[in-house]
């Protein structure tokens, strides 16, 4: 679907995209995560062929960026996006409708179809300024999905929404990624990604400095064992269930292959005469995952 | 050519949408209004108590239409910058154009359309306005007025020169910027003209050189001098009777140059917008 290749984007002295290295495969939700200023929105109006990179190379369904076959088959939702507002959101839809080729009955079949699916029936006559940003957002998300696209570039779909119109657009994703349709999403809610995208990469300071499955979130399962005394012959008993990250007095941390390890050391400890005080297991999210990769410095203030 | 007829339409409804079309043609129609009632009485008061003599009368309501389609030439130069001078720089800013130009239509079939659309008002303006002028002179005094047909093409070049200028402008400049430059390219030709006409009357060549760079730089000035020029009885061009009978008329090749003129802009513009980050 997307294979890029060290793209990179300058405006001027500013590198707005130093490096941006990323394959996204047919039907896969890919997250792509960074802080503001990291040139995610860049990226992806390089890839819609908005912006021009300064170097690098990049395909889009198999085509050159900006390739116009490819355009046809792609949708996008821009961030804080904006229409026509004395447009109504039927005569938005069709007028974006048109742009894509189609027409006659064919497409308003389909406007009837996504402003249902968006719960925007009945205000398809409304005038978009009368809309609500939530009712914008929607019906932007309609606007994305009407050519029925391969690929579709989700900028911030949630921001703006109440937590029912989350869900729809979650479960929007969701009906896409059945569909086979592979959904790029730039989003800063990172329980959004977690609960929808399949992948992710972070980008920081215009990098892709961390790709990742989002089930590998589980391979890092913290543990926490308190131990009446600690023993090197303990300790390096304990490494058969995980990777032992740190000794700190009577606490030994490590990181555990899998869940099932928990009762098997748990096990082994009281076995060997250990006096276990403490064990607890947790999965770091992905916002301690982000800021972990991010690091201090992307911290404001 | 899908995408063009789109663009174009979607410009004209948001034209009628946003009530500018109303807005034009209601001030028109007072304007014409206005126009054939002053008309009306002067006619009247001439051709009373036995009247003027012909060529008088002839003079005096070419004089009135004369007036009546200088005030529409500003009037359709207006029209011609200020309607299209939000339309690119307006949608590049506020993010619509990232959603349109996302789609699968070549850029230059998006600003292409907006140039279609806006012709078409453009037109559509000069047709209501200076048709109307022409066709009240001629039913309240039976006087036609000669030249239409060269008159108000070159009417319609200058409107269309200027829409141009807008559109294109919109491209790279901002808003305003884009209305004062536009603007200020019309100011140069207007002062430009008039340096030139002076500079003929004085017969001071160095005005006149002055006022021909000007007019190749901007060339409104002159489209509108050559229209004025045929659009006036031949005793008026000849005496220079009044302001709108130029003393240096433009010549055939300063149309050759304003059409020329016109399809580079739009060239410049399609290029400026094929490159410009959205």
């Amino acid at each position: 679907m997307i294979a890029a290749r060290a793209l990179r984007k300058e405006f001027g002295r500013k590198v707005a995209v130093a490096e941006l290295t990323l394959v996204v495969a047919p039907g896969e939700v890919f997250g792509f995560l960074g802080p503001n200023g990291a040139g995610k929105t860049t990226s992806l109006k390089m890839m819609l062929g908005l912006i021009r990179p300064t170097s690098g190379t990049a395909t889009l369904l198999g085509a050159p960026l900006g390739d116009r076959r490819a355009r046809a088959r792609i949708g996008f939702l821009p961030e804080h996006f904006r229409f026509q507002d004395w447009l109504t959101g039927r005569e938005m839809l069709r007028f974006h409708g048109r742009l894509y080729g189609m027409g006659g009955v064919r497409l308003e079949a389909r406007i009837e179809t996504l402003l249902a699916r968006v719960h925007l029936l009945e205000a398809g006559e409304q005038k978009l300024r009368t809309y609500s940003k939530g009712m914008l957002q929607r019906v932007g998300l309609a606007q994305a999905l009407l050519n029925d696209p391969a690929l579709v570039f989700l900028d911030e779909p949630t921001s703006g929404l109440d937590p029912l119109g989350r869900l729809l657009v979650r479960d929007l994703i969701r009906e896409l990624r059945a569909a086979g349709t592979a959904v790029f999403l730039n989003s800063h809610l990172l329980g959004e990604v977690e609960a929808t995208c399949d992948r992710v990469a972070f980008v920081k300071q215009g990098r892709t400095v961390h790709e990742m499955r989002l089930g590998e979130v589980a391979a890092d399962l913290v543990v926490q064992v308190e131990l009446g005394e600690t023993t090197e012959a303990l300790v390096s008993g304990m490494a058969r269930f995980g990777d032992v990250v740190s000794v700190n007095g009577r606490r030994v941390t490590l990181r555990a292959k899998s869940e099932a390890a928990l009762p098997e050391m748990s096990r082994w400890l009281v076995e060997s005469g250990a006096a276990l005080y403490r064990l607890e297991a947790s999965r770091p999210s992905l916002e301690q995952l982000f800021v972990q990769v991010m690091g201090d410095d992307q911290r404001p203030g | 050519m899908n995408g063009v007829l789109t663009v174009a339409r979607n410009t004209l409804h948001e034209a009628a949408r946003r009530r500018i079309l109303l807005a034009t043609a209601v001030f028109g129609v007072i304007g014409l209004a206005l126009f054939a009632l002053g008309m009306h009485f002067v006619h009247r008061e001439i051709t009373a108590h036995g009247g003027v003599a012909a060529v008088q009368h002839r003079i005096t309501v070419s004089f009135l239409v004369m007036a009546g389609l200088y005030a529409v030439n500003f009037l359709l130069i207006m029209t011609a910058v200020l309607v299209p001078v939000d339309s690119v720089s307006g949608e590049i800013a506020s993010g619509v154009m990232q959603t349109v130009a996302s789609k699968p239509v070549r850029r230059s079939e998006i600003l292409l359309g907006k140039w279609l659309g806006f012709s078409v008002i453009v037109t559509g303006y000069l047709l209501l306005m200076g048709g109307g002028i022409v066709a009240i002179g001629r039913v309240i005094t039976g006087v036609a007025t000669p030249g239409l047909h060269f008159g108000l093409p070159l009417m319609l070049l200058e409107g269309l020169l200027l829409m141009t200028l807008s559109v294109a402008g919109g491209t790279r400049l901002s808003t305003v910027t884009n209305g004062v430059v536009v603007f200020g390219l019309f100011g140069l030709a207007f002062i430009g003209g008039w340096v030139e006409q002076i500079g003929t009357l004085a017969g001071n060549d160095a005005a006149r050189t002055i006022g021909t760079i000007a007019s190749l730089i901007m060339p409104s000035e002159s489209l509108w001098q050559l229209a004025a020029y045929h659009m006036q009885p031949g005793v008026m061009r000849e005496l220079s009777l009044t302001p709108f009978s130029p003393a240096s008329v433009p010549t055939p090749a300063m149309v050759v140059w304003a059409g020329g003129y016109v399809v580079a802009v739009l060239a410049l513009g399609l290029i400026a917008f094929r490159r410009r980050a959205l």
